[in-house]
């Protein structure tokens, strides 16, 4: 399996000014089986567009996304998004949310639980599942999420700023997690982030991007083995070099200034 | 129950100043009265014969049908005006036009259509739950977080899975909300609907202008009393109704 993205770029219709904003420029990237390719940028850039894209869930774009070779052109199986607000829904249990895509396919009831009940153990969440979303804790409600996406098997896993809205002590939990996770499956995803200690714990490289109209900056390979210390000297210079360069987007003109 | 309290406090105070001749009983019956004359509507009869168990079902039967109709129609055209913007743009005018007018004000009109019976008081009811019902579910599919549509989308949803597994369910609160309060004004409208004028003799709203017919106060203000009764009950029933199949929140 892998994943690329050709010349993707988007922009929206400024409906008042009748004017056309570049959200996203020429975005090339390749991701290759097994790999977790992080997306870090400046806040506005652009990168839950992009991962818009790639799941199918926008019609108009220039360039081409290809998963094996085929092009995406709407949402299919192959290719699951994580969201950051979670997205459950909330009239459903937790079992009920995380076998909802095999209900879809018409699973029988019996099967999919079975299924369900697989995922619910491998997450470590037995004994929750006739709770509702609005009983189970933030990181629970992600782990869900992610399970939801996870047992359709897709060839690549999006997720955008998954860890966003928990508190730090749970996201440092759940990025462990992740990466326990990814020992047990060796899942292909791609991971939004804004937050640089994450994305140099969990990845395999590290695209920058840039601020709007995002393109990709520069491209970190990372090759400490995991679990990572999050404190070494290895993970502090990609980190520094990292910051340096948001930092300079963010105090350099914006070319959609004039 | 000790809420309640005051409520009882209040009664007493009333039966005392009806007791003392302080308000004559022609004008307001004491409490006392007003169970007596529930009691004659039951055993007797308001007219004489016209039992309350029959009214009650009359009035029951006229919701009914108005009730079910309003349901039937302003639901799936809600959910309808929700999911399609064009659908929504072309029905609102409509909605904005009719919806100020009240049910009672078509009392005439539908009399002439369809004369006086059944059908013209569940065709003013109809017209009471109506929109309540409609507006409600139309906000409430468009209250739906197109998050969770994306969610179902990249699940591999079709649009008939979105509708039926996402915007159904994601809009019944709305629904519910838009079933009692549809069935609050069904209620308020039947009674009044049924002042106009009932062909075959029953119903609570005919059952109070008959007793003021012939000056029995404490028989209408019974009257009164069931209806509110009733009209707390059915909205009970909807709220325990509401709380079994969705018991989250």
């Amino acid at each position: 399996m892998h994943l690329e993205l050709i010349g993707l770029g988007k922009t929206f219709a400024d409906g008042k000014q009748s004017r056309e904003i570049p959200a996203i420029s020429s975005v090339n990237l390749r991701v290759e089986q097994g790999q977790l390719v992080s997306i870090v940028g400046p806040s506005g850039c652009g990168k839950s567009t992009l991962l818009r894209i790639i799941s199918g869930l926008e019609k108009s774009f220039e360039g081409k996304v290809l998963l094996d070779g085929q092009e995406i052109v709407k949402p299919t199986n192959d290719v699951g998004l994580v969201f950051q607000q979670y997205a459950l829904f909330p009239w459903r249990t937790m079992c009920e949310n995380i076998e909802f895509g095999l209900e879809i396919m018409g699973m029988c009831k019996e099967e999919r639980r079975a299924i369900a009940e697989k995922y619910i153990h491998l997450f470590g969440m037995q004994g929750f599942e006739d709770r509702y979303p609005c009983q189970l804790s933030g990181g629970m409600q992600q782990r869900v999420a992610i399970a939801r996406t996870l047992i359709m098997n897709p060839k690549l896993v999006l997720m955008d700023e998954p860890f966003g809205s928990l508190d730090s002590q749970t996201r440092n939990d759940m990025q462990e997690f992740l990466m326990d996770l990814r020992r047990e499956r060796n899942d292909t995803i791609l991971f939004v982030t804004h937050n640089v200690d994450e994305a140099v714990f969990l990845s395999d490289r590290i695209v920058v991007l840039s601020k709007r109209p995002a393109k990709s900056l520069r491209i970190f390979e990372l090759i400490a083995p995991h679990p990572r210390d999050r404190t070494s000297k290895e993970s502090n210079d990609i980190r520094r070099e990292v910051i340096g360069i948001l930092r300079q987007e963010r105090i350099s003109p914006s070319p959609a200034a004039n | 129950m000790w809420r309640y309290l005051p409520v009882l406090l209040v009664l007493c105070f009333w039966q005392i100043l009806c007791f003392l001749g302080t308000v004559p009983n022609y004008v307001l019956p004491s409490p006392i009265e007003i169970m007596e004359g529930l009691g004659t509507l039951l055993t007797t009869g308001m007219p004489p014969g016209h039992l309350l168990h029959n009214h009650i079902l009359y009035s029951l039967y006229r919701v009914g049908w108005g009730f079910s109709i309003a349901c039937a129609l302003g639901i799936p055209l809600g959910l309808l005006m929700g999911w399609f913007p064009l659908f929504h743009r072309v029905l609102s005018p409509f909605v904005e036009l009719i919806r100020p007018i009240p049910p009672l004000a078509w009392i005439p009109i539908a009399i002439v259509w369809l004369g006086i019976g059944i059908r013209s008081a569940a065709f003013i009811i109809f017209l009471g739950a109506f929109f309540p019902l409609l507006l409600n579910t139309a906000s409430g599919v468009l209250s739906v977080n197109p998050i969770l549509i994306d969610a179902a989308r990249t699940l591999n949803a079709t649009q008939k899975d979105i509708f039926f597994k996402v915007l159904l369910p994601g809009s019944l609160p709305s629904i519910f909300v838009g079933m009692r309060v549809g069935m609050g004004v069904a209620w308020m409208t039947l009674v009044a609907a049924e002042f106009s004028g009932v062909k075959d003799g029953y119903g609570l709203g005919f059952m109070i202008m008959t007793a003021r017919d012939i000056q029995k106060p404490d028989q209408i203000l019974a009257g009164m009393l069931i209806i509110g009764m009733i009209g707390f009950i059915i909205d009970w029933l909807f709220r325990a109704w509401e709380s079994k199949i969705r018991p989250s929140v």
